[in-house]
């Protein structure tokens, strides 16, 4: 009930704003409602924001079981954190333009290219938290796994594993926002479909309503697997807590 | 399983680099269906002790020899329970095998039946500790391991959870290690008692109990608790010559 109270307000100052800023610079809601369901009608926009969502499945995917497996080595193996850590430094304040251009220079204007340099950005936040979780691992666990001669697989599932389970929650969470951001961008400069090239060429036409439309579908979906997808399986992980935050 | 413990010493380094004797010399040897019980101020070393016998601290000056397939059965001094798994999960991780039947024996004979589902996070430390010896008991140990088992259990558990071990001792051939600071529990559960010195531990007295824990009356108890007496009293006569 508040939450649409609050959408009902949200509404009522677009509105508002609309009307007094003229229709070139800040469509009405009903404006972009319409073009909305003109690019729906024509399939478009489910097209479109489908390849999007597509490309931010690989490219979390592919760098959460990435940032999880180097993140669980190097918080295991001093070795392997010495070694990574500088190159953890530099993709951690290297610019994500700079990941997504090169990316496209060297592997061509690829889907390949597209995935891997979105993965890449998402990578090293996800190494440096699992990281941490590693460190934090209860060592009293395992001596009680060994001592109880608890296999090795059997002890990783069911003792190590929901120990990192809130690092890998918490890696998502801020990863996948971070995907979101990033995944337009990389559409932007070398797709020829997906939500961000959309919103180049609405930028290049100044086509405001098509720009909203295109950006509210987008925040809709997102909106719908953050709270359908992620919330409950984060409460799930974290049912054992007395106090879930 | 046949348990030959040699330990000349044990020593480890601190974080400020000053070398520390903990153990310095630990010798007995103890057969299947025996309890041996380790009565030693607090700090001297018992686990230390504890934790080389199950092989989870390899560094010593020593030999221990035992049946390396040996099942170990443990309860660690705080109880250890996987905070995400129920009461009868954190059971089963360590013995899958287990019947349905035999576990619900267990956890009725340690009243823990109404608490099955219930998460650690919402248990007593003394609930929880009976959880710990569930666990133990459930993996069917050759070499069972308490380490201090019924602290901050109430007197009337304690004894029911001691018959328990009796129980366990007496139908398997099971070779137990108790460490306690307890008197009563040492000299009730023991068929062997050894005294331990202050830090670095060594074994000051080795004491058999012969009769069979079903027979042991207060009387011998008391007896058993005198000549215990005696030792301590001994231990630290020696360890003053010049005094009166």
């Amino acid at each position: 009930m508040l939450r649409l109270l609050s959408f009902a307000v949200f509404l009522g100052c677009w509105w508002i704003a609309a009307v007094l800023a003229g229709s070139t610079k800040l469509p009405t809601p009903p404006a972009v409602l319409n073009v909305a369901m003109t690019e729906a009608a024509s399939g478009a926009l489910f097209l479109n924001v489908g390849v999007t969502l597509a490309r931010v499945a690989l490219a979390f995917t592919l760098a959460i079981t990435l940032g999880v497996a180097i993140g669980y080595l190097m918080g295991r193996v001093r070795l392997a954190n010495r070694l990574g850590d500088p190159w953890l430094i530099l993709l951690l304040n290297l610019p994500a333009l700079v990941v997504i251009v090169l990316a496209y220079i060297w592997a061509g204007l690829t889907e390949v290219a597209a995935i891997a340099a979105i993965a890449i950005n998402k990578l090293p936040a996800t190494v440096v938290t699992l990281r941490e979780g590693t460190r934090a691992l209860d060592y009293s666990f395992d001596e009680m796994a060994t001592v109880f001669a608890i296999p090795r697989w059997r002890a990783f599932r069911h003792i190590i594993l929901p120990q990192l389970a809130p690092y890998i929650a918490a890696a998502s969470r801020s990863g996948l926002s971070l995907v979101w951001k990033i995944v337009l961008v990389a559409e932007l400069l070398g797709r020829p479909n997906g939500v961000g090239f959309e919103i180049g060429v609405a930028f290049q036409l100044f086509d405001t309503p098509r720009l909203l439309a295109y950006s509210l579908s987008f925040a809709a979906v997102v909106l719908v697997i953050e709270t359908a997808l992620v919330q409950p399986f984060e409460t799930r992980l974290t049912r054992w807590r007395l106090r879930a935050a | 399983m046949r348990l030959e413990v040699d330990i000349a010493g044990k020593a480890y380094k601190s974080a400020s680099g000053k070398r520390h004797d903990v153990l310095a010399g630990i010798k007995f040897s103890l057969s299947s269906g025996e309890v041996g019980v380790f009565v030693g101020p607090s700090g001297c070393g018992k686990s230390t002790l504890l934790r080389i016998l199950t092989g989870l601290d390899q560094d010593y000056e020593g030999t221990i020899s035992r049946a390396q397939d040996a099942r170990i059965g443990m309860v660690f001094q705080e109880p250890r329970l996987l905070p995400w798994r129920s009461v009868e999960d954190n059971v089963r991780l360590a013995a899958p095998l287990i019947d349905d039947a035999r576990l619900s024996e267990l956890f009725s004979v340690l009243e823990l039946s109404a608490h099955r589902n219930h998460f650690p996070g919402e248990l007593s430390l003394g609930l929880a500790r009976r959880v710990a010896l569930a666990r133990a008991f459930a993996v069917e140990p050759d070499f069972l391991i308490l380490d201090e088992p019924f602290a901050s259990l109430d007197k009337a558990l304690a004894v029911r959870m001691q018959d328990e071990i009796v129980t366990l001792v007496a139908n398997r051939s099971v070779l137990t290690i108790l460490v306690t600071h307890d008197l009563d529990d040492a000299v009730r559960l023991g068929d062997r008692l050894f005294l331990l010195s202050a830090r670095p531990a060594r074994i000051i007295a080795n004491i058999s109990v012969p009769a069979p824990r079903s027979v042991r009356g207060e009387a011998e108890i008391a007896a058993i608790k005198a000549e215990i007496a005696q030792w301590t009293n001994g231990g630290r006569a020696e360890q003053r010559p010049h005094g009166q």
